[in-house]
């Protein structure tokens, strides 16, 4: 097993946002603060893991045809769970990402990764491929997260970082989650292509 | 006369200034995936639109006369993702029948109308909101068509976006979403629009 190689494809050459483009809505809907972004990366990080381990378990003995049914039921399961423990436990994070709790079940990702990697792979690889994928996620959300709450509100986690009346309200609004994922992918594009050469 | 009040109030709403795209930011991946031609983002956003509406009376029917006299509240996600993926099925087949060149037109993205956040995001957040049935479906049909509209302005900009003249790094995605982002701009024109 290379645990390497797995986690450079997950935060870099295979990154599930940069590079795949899953998982959009989410990803530009929350990151409007560090918490949030928190919230909903952890989240999905261990939804991802858990499914991953549960639909490489049970991949043999599921018929072909009813296997997308099979996966989103075992994926909404862990949603439940993880909806219920967050309404139990930090109900604040809760209530600010609201919808996209039970949204976690549509999140192209958890399914992409079921469908092009666990359900093809050994128990312990698709539980490394759950942790490396949902890292590669969370790292996207928290710099999304970093730009839009630094630079739109000018406070970082809550603490203000530049004074009230300099920054660009717009960034913070669902235009600002377009451009700066637009730009972010750019930057993956280009990194990647001058890495080629 | 309140009611009808309400429902013109959702369909400004859910088609112009809570656009399900440039607001509330449900049913992205489509929204990129589809749009490269105005022709399937048509039959794209028309399918989206019917699941919406449907999809929107079954699960208010199913959580009002099941889950909520059997106090299964904690069900909702895996009973709605499990009404959506077999009405989906459903509309495919019935589409493979009756309207082949659009099923072929429409490929693998029908199947992925089950995974696409905004027909989920309209049926919980039909519950959030409290609507009544007539409310639902009106809000799902319209919220479809607020998708219609955003897919069908974006591909036709898309198309456009060929002969235009960006940095390398920016092909594909990135434009796309640059574009998306500055429609957000324009829809945002939209909220300052109320009714009572």
């Amino acid at each position: 097993m290379n645990f390497g190689k797995q986690l450079k494809e997950g935060l870099i050459t295979n990154n599930p946002v940069l590079v795949q483009v899953l998982g959009m809505c989410s990803t530009m809907a929350i990151t409007t603060s560090i918490m949030n972004g928190l919230g909903m990366g952890v989240s999905v990080l261990i939804i991802l893991t858990a499914s991953n381990v549960v639909i490489s378990a049970i991949r043999k003995i599921v018929p072909d045809k009813i296997r997308i049914a099979m996966f989103i039921v075992v994926i909404a399961g862990f949603v439940t769970c993880v909806d219920l423990l967050l309404q139990a436990f930090v109900p604040a994070i809760a209530e600010s990402l609201g919808v996209f709790i039970p949204l976690i079940v549509v999140n192209c990702i958890i399914l992409g990764r079921a469908e092009s990697f666990s359900y093809k792979n050994g128990i312990a690889a698709s539980f490394v491929d759950g942790i490396c994928q949902g890292i590669g996620y969370t790292l996207v959300l928290l710099a999304m997260c970093f730009i839009r709450e630094l630079l739109g509100a000018g406070t970082l986690a809550g603490f203000r970082i530049i004074p009230e009346q300099f920054p660009i309200g717009v960034l913070t609004l669902p235009v600002g989650g377009f451009l700066v994922l637009g730009c972010l992918i750019a930057a993956m594009q280009w990194a990647l292509s001058r890495n080629k050469k | 006369m309140d009611q009808i009040y309400e429902l013109l109030a959702i369909t400004l709403g859910a088609i112009l200034a809570n656009n399900f795209i440039f607001s509330q930011f449900l049913g992205i991946c489509p929204f990129l995936g589809v749009s490269k031609k105005v022709d399937t983002a048509v039959g794209m956003g028309m399918a989206v639109t019917f699941v919406m509406g449907l999809a929107s009376a079954i699960t208010w029917l199913v959580n009002t006369f099941i889950l909520i006299p059997f106090d299964l509240g904690y069900m909702q996600t895996v009973a709605f993702i499990l009404v959506i993926a077999s009405l989906v099925q459903f509309i495919e087949m019935f589409l493979q029948k009756s309207m082949p060149s659009l099923y072929t037109a429409l490929g693998v993205y029908l199947p992925l109308i089950t995974t696409n956040c905004a027909v989920l995001g309209v049926a919980l957040l039909n519950i959030q909101n409290n609507y009544n049935f007539i409310s639902s479906v009106v809000y799902g049909i319209t919220g479809g068509l607020g998708f219609l509209l955003a897919i069908v302005l974006f591909a036709s900009i898309r198309e456009r976006l060929v002969f235009a003249d960006y940095p390398k790094s920016f092909e594909g995605f990135p434009i796309a979403l640059v574009t998306a982002g500055l429609m957000a701009l324009a829809f945002m024109g939209f909220s300052g629009l109320k009714i009572w």
